[in-house]
């Protein structure tokens, strides 16, 4: 079998991905695509990286069976990569350190970020206090309204946060702000992009400081089941979690890749974050060429999904390849779904996931129910819910 | 030769250097913007660069930005964006009209139903803000082969090695962003700019316009003085949003007025 091999150099996964950017912001890229091919392969900086991410992060994060939720739902066995054990509750820390640590051998001062529920802020506000840096997060006055207490700990991580008033006011808006920013202070600044899209070399450069979790899950399965999952299933809004642990797993035959969509109120009310699952046409935005929710004059549509990590009209570029070469698959979750599968994990294994991750975890429980109870299914668990109590209480109508 | 090589020919045999205001499409209004195409015209614009609304515009500044929001209220698309050159055509053929946009409109088109409507609706040139020369080489074609200029940006930032690049494929004139950062930002530099353009002249014959923060008629005039066209766009934009439908076109027939002015006396 032949390798997997993507991107090409300037960042092409088949039609996708790509450089799609004004002019101002090209030399920018260039620096950054020159540094990271500088840097990737390099001992010194990846031991850096290893040790940040054992000592700083907790690594590795387990793997652990979910025994009841396994026996509850019944068929296969249930397995969860626990991302959400990682400083500061989710996965987004790895991606984070990666890119600061790059910041800091390119001699730039100050970071910036966009972020839609907070985590990708709160952890590049993290990684910026660890390494005294001066961060700037961009985010979405609607999403300050609904993720206050995140907005508070970027605060007292030393962070300064710009609500954006702009468009919808959510994730694509703030990423719109942080390129404006990042165009305008191009020569202190250095843009910590969240997820797998943006234009090269973004979505390598995610992908490859989240492949620590596939690495990782590869060994663990090995040693727990002496072998490899049937099937592997995470949540995709931009898709760094997925992209993460799908990457290592890409070459290994026998393991289905399974990425969960955000089907908000249902693909049919067109109220979703699903851009795959609903066949999406071809665009470009945010530097990317990649399936896209848009009308029919090219504009980017309103999307909804009850977790705002997820609440993202695109995707990244190498999920819409694996999706056309048919190595991944895609499904979408409804709110509705994710939330009966969020109250499942708290009640039968003691663990509250993220809003995110519960589409995840839905999903694996309506495919493990079509397996026999000697398969496996490994979910990437991305987040810890902590930062979704609100949101949940609110649904309840229970006011906190 | 082409309606924009023909304008820069025949200001060049004047003297003379080319004004390019900037309107969005559809803003305020789409009613207004064919007769504020022949306002901007008749009060000493030389050529338009009519923006195509779009809902991330990410490399405009918050001025253009709120004209493209004003403009989608009115569910105003590229189609529709085309029919207005078309209008504006059926009086004008001296004018020429370049479209300043995103990529994915034209995108969600496709490119050779583009081509073609522009073409018929006679559209001069196309400036496509986020499609760098390396990702555009069949649009490129498909333009050229309809006669369509490829406007391409040149940024403070852009090295010599790229300018060459860039140069091979442009056409009609080249647009010098004249600061980092996005469209009407902060002052303009004037001594940066002016060794910038110097540097752009060793690499190509084609004429030079400048813009991204021509502020006021003192910029234009300095500008002028350096470049081949001075474009202004957000001060245009920004006479448009404090104007109501009774000031409208006269407000920015003054503005129009003014900066032609301060061209002239160069």
């Amino acid at each position: 079998m032949q390798m997997y091999d993507m991107p090409d150099e300037r960042g092409h996964f088949g039609p996708f991905g790509g450089v799609f950017v004004a002019e101002t912001l090209v030399e920018a890229l260039e620096e950054l695509r020159v540094m990271y091919e500088k840097y990737r392969h390099d001992p010194e900086f990846l031991a850096e990286f290893a040790y940040d991410l054992k000592h700083f992060v907790g690594r590795p994060s387990p793997i652990y069976h979910a025994k009841r939720l396994s026996d509850k739902v019944g068929g296969a066995q249930i397995y969860l990569k626990r991302e959400d054990l990682n400083h500061t509750g989710a996965h987004k820390i790895n991606n984070t350190i990666g890119q600061a640590l790059l910041a800091k051998r390119m001699g730039k001062p100050r970071v910036i970020a966009e972020t839609g529920a907070g985590q990708h802020g709160v952890a590049t506000a993290t990684i910026a206090a660890r390494l005294g840096l001066e961060c700037v997060v961009y985010m979405g006055a609607e999403d300050v309204k609904r993720q206050a207490p995140n907005v508070f700990r970027m605060k007292l991580l030393g962070a300064t946060v710009v609500p954006v008033e702009s468009g919808s006011k959510t994730l694509k808006d703030a990423l719109n702000e942080a390129m404006r920013d990042w165009v305008t202070n191009i020569s202190n600044t250095f843009y910590i992009i969240g997820t797998v899209a943006g234009p090269h070399p973004y979505p390598m450069m995610v992908r490859d400081f989240q492949a620590v979790i596939g690495i990782e899950a590869k060994d663990q399965m090995q040693e727990m089941i002496g072998r490899q999952p049937d099937a592997i299933v995470a949540c995709v809004g931009g898709g760094s979690n997925a992209m993460g642990i799908f990457y290592p797993y890409i070459d290994v035959e026998g393991v289905r890749l399974i990425g969960v969509e955000a089907g908000g109120h249902g693909l049919s009310t067109g109220q979703h974050a699903a851009p795959l699952t609903a066949n999406s046409p071809i665009g470009v935005l945010h530097g990317n060429r990649t399936y896209l929710m848009q009308d029919e004059d090219g504009n980017i549509i309103e999307t909804h999904s009850i977790s705002a990590g997820l609440d993202y009209p695109g995707v990244g570029p190498e999920h819409a390849w694996l999706k056309d070469i048919k190595r991944a698959e895609y499904v979408a979750i409804t709110d509705e779904e994710a939330m009966t599968a969020f109250h499942n994990l708290c009640r039968t294994e003691g663990i509250i996931p993220a809003m995110e991750s519960s589409h995840a975890l839905a999903h694996a429980e309506k495919l493990a129910k079509t397996m026999s109870p000697d398969q496996v299914v490994l979910v990437n668990l991305s987040g810890r819910g902590d930062k979704d109590i609100n949101t949940v209480a609110r649904l309840a109508n229970i006011t906190l | 030769m082409s309606r924009i090589q023909s304008v820069f020919a025949t200001l060049k045999a004047q003297g003379k250097k080319a004004l390019i205001p900037y309107i969005t499409a559809g803003d305020p209004h789409p009613d207004h913007t064919v007769p504020l195409l022949h306002a901007l015209v008749e009060a000493g614009a030389d050529m338009i660069e009519l923006g195509v609304p779009f809902s991330d515009p990410m490399a405009d500044g918050p001025v253009i930005q709120r004209a493209s929001e004003r403009a989608l209220v009115h569910k105003m698309g590229l189609r529709k964006v085309l029919g207005m050159v078309k209008e504006f055509r059926a009086s004008n053929q001296t004018t020429p009209i370049v479209l300043m946009g995103y990529a994915n409109p034209i995108e969600a088109m496709g490119s050779s139903q583009f081509v073609a409507l522009a073409k018929e609706a006679g559209v001069d040139g196309v400036l496509t803000v986020d499609y760098p020369p390396e990702e555009c080489e069949s649009f490129n074609q498909e333009l050229a082969s309809a006669d369509i200029d490829s406007i391409f940006l040149l940024s403070p930032t852009t090295e010599p090695s790229r300018t060459e690049l860039i140069v091979k494929q442009a056409t009609g004139f080249l647009y010098y962003v004249s600061l980092k950062g996005v469209t009407g930002a902060a002052n303009l530099d004037i001594v940066e700019v002016k060794k910038r353009v110097a540097e752009i002249r060793q690499q190509t014959s084609l004429p030079i316009g400048v813009g991204f923060g021509v502020k006021d008629a003192a910029t234009a005039r300095e500008v002028a003085a350096i470049a081949d066209a001075v474009v202004v766009g957000s001060r245009m934009v920004l006479a448009i949003e404090s104007s109501d439908a009774t000031n409208l076109i006269a407000n920015v027939q003054a503005l129009t007025k003014e900066l032609r002015t301060a061209i002239d006396s160069v």
